[in-house]
């Protein structure tokens, strides 16, 4: 079964993951409504989309930083680049998500190109800390100094007397795709289950696969090989006739553009566009995500992307309401001890539990997520051998 | 006119006069070994060679070009290949996949952006890789990680990885250091098989005087950071002036 120029391996893989992605909406939510489960259930819209939307986020910068090692720490200004970009074609020409989209695409693509150049004349930490200066740089300016362009604190969004100039009469007043509207969905009742079918996770969702098919691609050519060669050993690359450079920031433009798109797609979701988008924690928050899934393999980043936010949902959903609920049935002293302990790592604080899980995962999984899945796979195969060869020496004294 | 030329070459760090006067001329097809006592200036002579450190004065040519002032990855794509004292190898990539990077290199030049081809459909670059592997006899290592290797085996895969390059000169700084003594038999069986079988200029930094003799065609010997004599091996050997130099005024 070979398609699209991929291996049998690979095209497996890719239907694999576009299985799972079509049927996210029915995967998540494992639990009939009304159960007392049903809080664990992660089939909603809002949550969908940022599984999408950060799978992208997370794709992209594992091209640079999986693939090149080149670890940047001001990715995030990518990200409010795209958003702002689609919330100004909104301005002035309608809620139609496409222009916005490759405009985002291009903007963060140049964009990457100067803060890339610029950054790429180092390597190591001085070049994380000369990225993460440029992100800080572009915060302050869409916080203050641009507030024409990206409206300061309040953030950009639509008002009634924007231009937009292509809206028809009665196109619908919301991000849309040519008419289909982002925040529509069309939900399923079977039993004690419902289901609910979201366009704009739809939208999000085909944009990650074919995003996660050109990153495919790219681990698999040439240019792949010369950017794992590069985190490898760049003074053998040099003496290999092979310029480091363009590599690198052709890496890093890639990853911009990627971030772009999912700015972008938030703000398609969604159309607001802020500069708390831009800030370095977003910029760390893809890093946690790519080493958390495993950086350098196909599918870590979309498995940390995934794993990040659906416990950041879960578990900052968990209140002290819920915790009396669960430890009801110990003995008052203990139940108040045992919540009090808990308080600190649910809710709010819900991150000391990701700094936890974070640390886990880096000392005990140096290869993240996806090392965790294959040394089960390993256990489970050696397992079936060695029950098999106990077989083949039990049946000839049979 | 030799296929590298070097012409009153000096360089000094801070106070010390790390080469001064270094006039050399390499042969082209022959194999020529710099030899000298530690600190003589051997390694920083290599260095002038391949773009990772400019001379204060004089010129160096290969093929009647300058090569001062141009980059390491120039200097190579003009054909000048160099092995490290330890392998400088692709040690997270597997064995073939660095061989083929060598191939890509001598194909596509120094960039060339291809993300929507496939490595696995490279059928000339495979072929050339796995010729490239079957000539130093590890084509059945070609799935091993690098790292994963003898120290042996990675010397013989930078070596293939220079080779695949088809370089007219490679230079080799101290090939066979720290090796037992059988594989560096093996490794002077490998670099006279290379010799036989291709065109190509050699020039080797080495101490072990084994390997000198049992390669060499011309000599240069390096004191002080100036070329002392040089001359064919026979003469070297019985010289008084290198004698002097490697084993102190007394004698």
């Amino acid at each position: 079964m070979k398609m699209l120029g991929l291996s049998n391996k690979d095209t497996r893989f890719l239907l694999i993951v576009i299985a799972l992605t079509l049927l996210t909406p029915i995967i998540l939510q494992p639990f009939p409504e009304g159960s007392s489960l049903a809080q664990f259930n992660a089939g909603y819209p809002d949550l969908m989309q940022r599984f999408a939307i950060f799978g992208i986020f997370a794709i992209g910068f594992n091209i640079l930083f999986g693939l090149t090692g080149y670890l940047s720490f001001g990715h995030a200004a990518f990200l409010g680049v795209g958003s702002y970009s689609v919330v100004w074609m909104y301005k002035l020409l309608g809620y139609n998500v496409v222009p916005g989209i490759l405009l985002a695409i291009v903007v963060s693509g140049l964009f990457a190109l100067l803060i890339g150049f610029i950054s790429l004349r180092r390597s190591g930490i001085y070049f994380s800390i000369l990225t993460l200066a440029f992100a800080q740089m572009s915060y302050n300016l869409a916080y203050s100094v641009l507030t024409p362009l990206t409206n300061g604190e309040t953030g950009l969004q639509v008002y009634t007397n924007d231009a937009q100039v292509l809206m028809g009469a009665g196109a619908p007043n919301s991000p849309h795709f040519f008419g289909i509207v982002m925040n529509e969905s069309s939900k399923l009742n079977l039993g004690g289950w419902e289901f609910t079918f979201n366009n704009g996770y739809y939208f999000c969702a085909i944009v990650a696969i074919l995003v996660f098919y050109l990153s495919l691609r790219i681990f698999r050519s040439p240019f792949g090989l010369m950017l794992r060669a590069i985190k490898t050993n760049q003074t053998r690359l040099n003496y290999t006739g092979l310029n480091a450079r363009p590599y690198t920031l052709a890496a890093f433009v890639i990853s911009g553009m990627y971030a772009g798109l999912a700015g972008a797609l938030m703000a398609s979701m969604d159309p607001l566009a802020g500069a708390e988008r831009m800030q370095w924690t977003a910029s760390g928050e893809v890093v946690l995500m790519t080493i958390l899934g495993g950086a350098g393999t196909l599918m870590g980043p979309i498995l940390g992307a995934g794993f990040i936010k659906y416990f950041e949902n879960i578990f900052s959903k968990i209140n002290d309401q819920v915790l009396h609920g669960w430890f009801a049935f110990l003995p008052d002293g203990l139940e108040n001890f045992i919540i009090g302990v808990s308080h600190f790592f649910v809710g709010k604080s819900w991150h000391l539990t990701l700094g936890l899980l974070f640390m886990l995962v880096v000392i005990f999984l140096p290869g993240g997520l996806v090392e965790g899945g294959q040394r089960i796979a390993r256990a489970f195969r050696n397992r079936k051998s060695k029950d098999d060869g106990a077989q083949a020496r039990t049946q000839p004294a049979e | 006119m030799g296929i590298l030329e070097v012409k009153n070459v000096g360089k000094r760090f801070g106070g010390l006069q790390a080469l001064s006067d270094v006039n050399l001329s390499v042969k082209e097809n022959s194999v020529h070994a710099i030899i000298g006592p530690n600190g003589a200036g051997k390694s920083t002579l290599l260095n002038c060679f391949v773009g990772k450190l400019i001379p204060d004065t004089g010129s160096v040519m290969f093929n009647g070009q300058s090569v001062l002032g141009l980059k390491p990855y120039e200097i190579n794509q003009m054909g000048i290949s160099r092995v490290f004292q330890t392998p400088e190898i692709f040690s997270d990539l597997t064995v073939m996949e660095n061989v083929m990077i060598s191939c890509f290199a001598r194909r596509d030049g120094s960039f060339r952006m291809h993300p929507f081809e496939t490595v696995a459909h490279e059928t000339d670059i495979v072929e050339q890789a796995e010729q490239m592997l079957e000539d130093v006899n590890m084509l059945d290592k070609r799935h091993m990680h690098a790292a994963s290797m003898s120290r042996g085996d990675k010397r013989r895969l930078e070596m293939a990885m220079c080779l695949a390059q088809n370089p007219k000169l490679l230079l080799l700084d101290e090939p066979t250091a720290g090796m037992a003594r059988a594989d560096t038999n093996n490794t002077i069986d490998l670099l006279k098989e290379i010799k036989e079988k291709r065109d190509i200029t050699m020039a080797i930094i080495e101490h072990d005087m084994h390997v000198v003799f049992s390669l060499a065609e011309r000599i240069t010997v390096l004191a002080q950071g100036t070329p002392l004599v040089e001359d064919t091996p026979e003469n070297i050997k019985g010289h008084p002036k290198v004698k002097e130099a490697y084993l102190g005024e007394a004698a």
